[in-house]
Parts: structure tokens; sequence; C-alpha cells
């Protein structure tokens, strides 16, 4: 069967019962032999548009042999609402389809109704282990619109907060990892030691998730006063825990021979679907948007790019671990260098005025009305901006019309994305494993599905 | 295949966020400039996405470029060069469709279902061009200008109309 042969739309006498559900014809198209159909395989794609199936070309006998299991949407280690649908043959997984859109609310069309002001509630929700990069690559993307520069001491802050959550991301990635390997001490390490950073992020934003502490224009808040010794605690505290963790997972027999050469992806094939963060990096290719295309300060702070090599689960899992050191070196040298000044930038076209001005001047209290009504307006044009989240490329792709609201909010999700790797992780490993992989990808829901 | 700077589009040229080149492709030489683009050292294929101009319809384009409802934009990036293209394809709204990607870069399998999802672009040979984030029994493209943010009835709500 050539490859186009596929794609002629006939309308095949189904020699198979395909179940008709509220959701269309839930099913897989048969399998084939060759290159074309490996390779689209792999690329996720299984179920082709009804009708676009030769049936005298399906090898039936072959497709009695696997059976299709369906993996979620509730399951408690899908991380979410992921579903997947499982070729399996014996406890082989042949082909995977990541069924996604169970969390979907809209949230780019809500961008549009919302103002630059309002927009970082909005995005921070997205993915909601990290939210600072979520607010951070959101801002960034309208001042670029702007054009304002921003002060040191915000860029620096940014910089220290956005660490800290991608430290946050990974403990809780590490906790539900070892959740998913069946390691429950794991769990409640992580967690605990997550709650030593959520705990200040909620003494200087307020909040312990769903900050909107990053806005354009700058920060919402100036540091707690003693921070420095919050951070040195935070410091000394993960760094030695990190050996901990090693003691209990990383030399253990049982968690190698779980996550070793299981999932493994090439290079080639991160590439080719897209992949970013963890997952391109378990592979050997060093891209790190923090090193590779600096924003923020990034450039000025010393940091290892972690890379691993043969792309596995056991690659992943150090890489994250060894990110979370990598990132405490880094809030190390912010805490060091945090230059004095401004936490936003003063221009009074997007800071709304100081509170106190409020109760004394009649034009700031007008200026703050207009400011939290109607919004700031941003010139004309269009943008792409990416940060490096704990998962990959971040990206926003922001079209202002000149008005205060946005006339297009894309997120590039890196989850979104990377999950359309777990096809290729998957095929061929064992359905046990399937658990485990999902985990390595570390999707958010909230982000996939936006 | 039109090559500007960002400024030309519109955007503030001082920021270094910015400095991204922007290509303006035709619908038909689509697929060639990003495979030209792909041979030239962009490997990954990081975004795909689509806007609708309806109701901004006159906006900054560079000479013969001519404004249609729909604009495709791909982001590609090169790891080695370290560097990022934006291809930008005008679409009417008369026949919504563009080639697919799929065999250039499998990466965009999601995104253009995405795209279609959301905005109805048809993606000429993808190999599953279904919905993606909304019910597939779902009617309408929900990030269409012309998509009213509507409000599901709710029992005990008499309530007024969005903002």
């Amino acid at each position: 069967m050539s490859d186009d042969d596929r794609f002629i739309t006939r309308v095949p006498a189904r020699p198979w019962s395909a179940a008709e559900t509220s959701e269309g014809r839930q099913e897989l198209i048969p399998a084939s032999s060759g290159a074309a159909s490996l390779e689209r395989s792999v690329g996720s794609v299984l179920r082709l548009p009804e009708g676009a199936v030769d049936s005298g070309q399906i090898d039936i006998e072959r497709d009695d042999e696997t059976m299709i299991i369906n993996m979620g949407p509730q399951h408690p280690s899908t991380h979410g609402v992921l579903r997947l649908m499982l070729e399996l043959e014996g406890e082989t997984v042949l082909r995977t389809k990541p069924v996604v859109g169970y969390l979907h609310t809209g949230m780019e069309k809500t961008g549009e109704e919302l103002t630059y002001v309002q927009g970082a509630t909005n995005v921070t929700r997205m993915d909601y282990l990290s939210p600072l990069h979520n607010e951070l690559v959101f801002s960034l993307a309208t001042e670029a619109l702007l054009g304002v520069e921003l002060p040191a001491r915000a860029v620096w802050i940014r910089m220290l907060m956005c660490e800290l959550n991608r430290v946050s991301s990974h403990l809780m990635w590490m906790a539900t990892n070892g959740m998913d390997l069946g390691s429950t001490s794991m769990m409640i390490y992580g967690f605990r030691e997550r709650e030593l950073v959520l705990e200040f992020f909620q003494k200087t934003t307020g909040l312990r998730m769903n900050h909107n502490y990053i806005r354009p224009g700058g920060v919402a808040a100036d540091l707690p006063d003693g921070w420095e010794d919050d951070i040195e605690i935070i410091c000394d505290t993960v760094v030695a825990r990190t050996y901990e963790y090693d003691e209990l997972l990383t030399g253990q027999p049982i968690f190698r021979e779980r996550t070793e050469a299981v999932g493994n992806i090439t290079a080639e094939t991160a590439v080719a679907l897209s992949a970013t963060g963890p997952i391109l990096r378990s592979t050997g290719v060093p891209w790190d948007l923090r090193r590779a295309m600096p924003y923020l300060a990034y450039d000025e702070v010393e940091f290892d790019v972690i890379v691993g090599t043969y792309g596995d689960n056991f690659d992943r899992y150090s890489i994250r671990l060894n990110e979370i050191r990598e990132s405490i070196r880094i809030i190390r040298q912010i805490a060091e260098r945090m230059p004095l000044g401004d936490y936003r930038v003063q221009d009074a076209k997007v800071t709304p005025p100081p509170r106190r001005r409020i109760d004394e001047s009649m034009e700031a209290l007008i200026h703050h009305f207009k400011m939290f009504t109607e919004g700031f307006r941003v010139p004309e044009g269009e943008v792409y901006v990416a940060v490096e989240s704990p998962r990959g490329e971040l990206g926003c792709y922001l079209v202002s019309d000149g008005t205060s609201k946005p006339y297009r909010m894309h997120i590039r999700g890196p989850s979104f994305v990377n999950l359309q790797t777990l096809p290729a992780m998957l095929r061929g490993g064992l359905i046990a494993d399937a658990v485990a992989v999902i985990s390595s990808v570390d999707p958010v829901m909230g982000e996939v599905d936006r | 295949m039109t090559l500007a700077a960002a400024d030309e589009s519109g955007a503030p040229a001082d920021s270094a966020q910015n400095k991204d080149a922007v290509v303006f492709a035709s619908r038909r030489d689509y697929h060639a400039t990003v495979a030209e683009l792909k041979a030239t050292g962009f490997e990954m294929c990081v975004d795909l996405c689509a806007v609708d101009y309806l109701s901004h319809p006159v906006r900054r384009l560079p000479d013969g470029v001519a404004p249609e409802r729909f604009e495709v934009v791909v982001n590609l990036l090169s790891l080695s060069e370290k560097r990022r293209v934006r291809v930008r394809v005008q679409v009417p709204e008369s026949d919504p469709s563009v080639p697919t990607l799929f065999d250039l870069y499998p990466g965009t399998e999601a995104m253009e279902r995405e795209a279609y999802d959301m905005l109805g672009i048809y993606f000429q040979g993808h190999p599953d061009l279904t919905r993606i984030l909304m019910p597939e029994d779902w009617e309408g493209h929900p990030l269409r200008k012309d998509y009213g943010v509507g409000r599901v009835p709710v029992q005990f709500k008499d309530a007024p109309g969005p903002r």
C-alpha cells in the first residue's frame, strides 16, 4: 500500500465493530508495516478521519492479536485528565494516542477579553506548577510591544522568583514521579521541600499559587524584609535534601532498573517532534533558552546546562534533580548581587501610582481608576517571546491592534507539544512502564488544554 | 518570499526580544518556503498558530502582501545558529486551507490540529485533522472573532449578558 492510498476517501465495510459514541468513533486505525506507517504512528497519529481506510488492505490477522486499552482520563497516574489510547501486543505497547482537551477552558479566548493589566491573572492559571513563568512570558511579550526598559531590580527579582519556581516545580515532579514508581516517601519529601518555596511565595506575593506577581512593567511588590535569610534557609535545606534524594533514589537498584533504558528517545526524534526542555536535553542536545537565547539577566549568572546521554527516564530524572541544584546556584548568585532601586518601571503609562498618592492627589486617583478599568494601550504589532519554563520552551505570541486588550494571545505550552513524544517513548516498552514514562514527560494538563 | 525586519511588521525594533526575522510567504509557496528554511538550518518548528484578523483588517504588512482574514504564523527555530524566524501566511476566508507541514516537521501534528480546532484552518494532507481541545461534535471554531463569547444558561440566574 503506497503512502497516498491511505488518504483516498472510500466508504469501507469495516470488519471490526467500532463503538459509536458521543465523541465519534473510538478506535484506532489499523496498523500496517512500512516505514511511513511507523513514522506516522510514532508521530502519535493513530486515527484517520472516518472512511479514509481501505478495508481490503487491512491485515486482520495481525489486528486480532493486539488489544486497545484506554487509560484515563480519570487515572491517578495520568497527572490530571490525560487520556491515552494504548495498542498492546501482549504486554508490549505498540502505538499510543494521547487524547487531550478535558481541561480546556478557552483561556486564549478569555485573554482577548482581558486588558493587559488583567492578562497576567489569566495566564498564571495555565501551567499551575510554574505560574511565575507564565506571567513572565506574558509580561515580556507585552513589554516588547510597549518597548519599555525595566529597572535592574525588577529583572533580578523576576529571575529570583522564576528560579525558585523552577525548584518548586521540579520538586513537585520528583514527588509525583516517586509516587508513580511506588516510592511514597519521595512523594512526602518532595511536597515537604516544595512547601518551603511556596511559603516564601506566599510571603512575597500573598499567594501560594496563581500569584499575579510578575506584571507588565515589573513586579507587583518588592521582596519582603529579611528575604535574604529566607532564601538562605531554602537554598541550604533544598540542596542538602537533594543529596538525600540521591541516597533514596539515584543509587537505588530498584529505581535504576525501573528507569534506565525505559522510555528512550533519540535526539532526532525529539527535535522532529518539537520537544524542548528536559526531554530534549536528556537526548544530549544542550538546548536551554537561558543559555542559548538569554532573557532577563541570565547571561550575567553562572550555571551549567544539564544534559543526558541516553534519552531515557533516568536521564530525565537526573536532569531535573541537577537542575534543582543549578537553580539554587543561580539563586545564591542573585541573592548576592540583587541590585537596589525600583521594582517596577517608573513610567506612568504602565505603572499605577503608589497607594499613598491616591489619598492626596485627584490626578493619581483618576490615573489609578483608569489603569484598572481601561488599562493601558499597547502599540500595534505582533511579537513572539519565549522563556525556558521547567517543562521547556514556553512561548507567547501576542498580537496587538493598538487597544488595551490583546487582539490575539497564543501561548505555546511546552507540555502540549512534549506530549507528542509519548508515542515514540512508549513504543516497544512494557505497559507497566507507561506510567513512569508519562510521569517523565511532566505534563501539566492545565497548560496542555489551556 | 518577502523578508522583512520585525519593525516593518509594526512592532518596535528597539527591544532585544523582537529581533526575529519575519518571512511573508504566499499560500502557494508556503510549503516550499518552510522546506527551504528547514534546509538552511531551522531544525525545529517550535510553534504554529493562526490569527483571525476579522475585526482588525488594516494592519501593517510589507508591499505586495494583501491582507486576508486569517493568518497562519509558524515559528521556526535553529538550534545550531540560535535564531528564530517567523513565517506568516495570509489565508483567505473563502478557502481557509494551507498545506500541512507534517511531512517536514512531525511536531506540528498537534499544533495544526489546534489551529484547525480553534480557528477552522484546514491543513491539507494532515493525517488526522480532527478536533483536539474541543469535543468532536462541537460546532464552530471558538477563537474566530465572529464566534461570540456566549454563556451557558444556568438554572437559577436571570443574569445579564457578558460584560
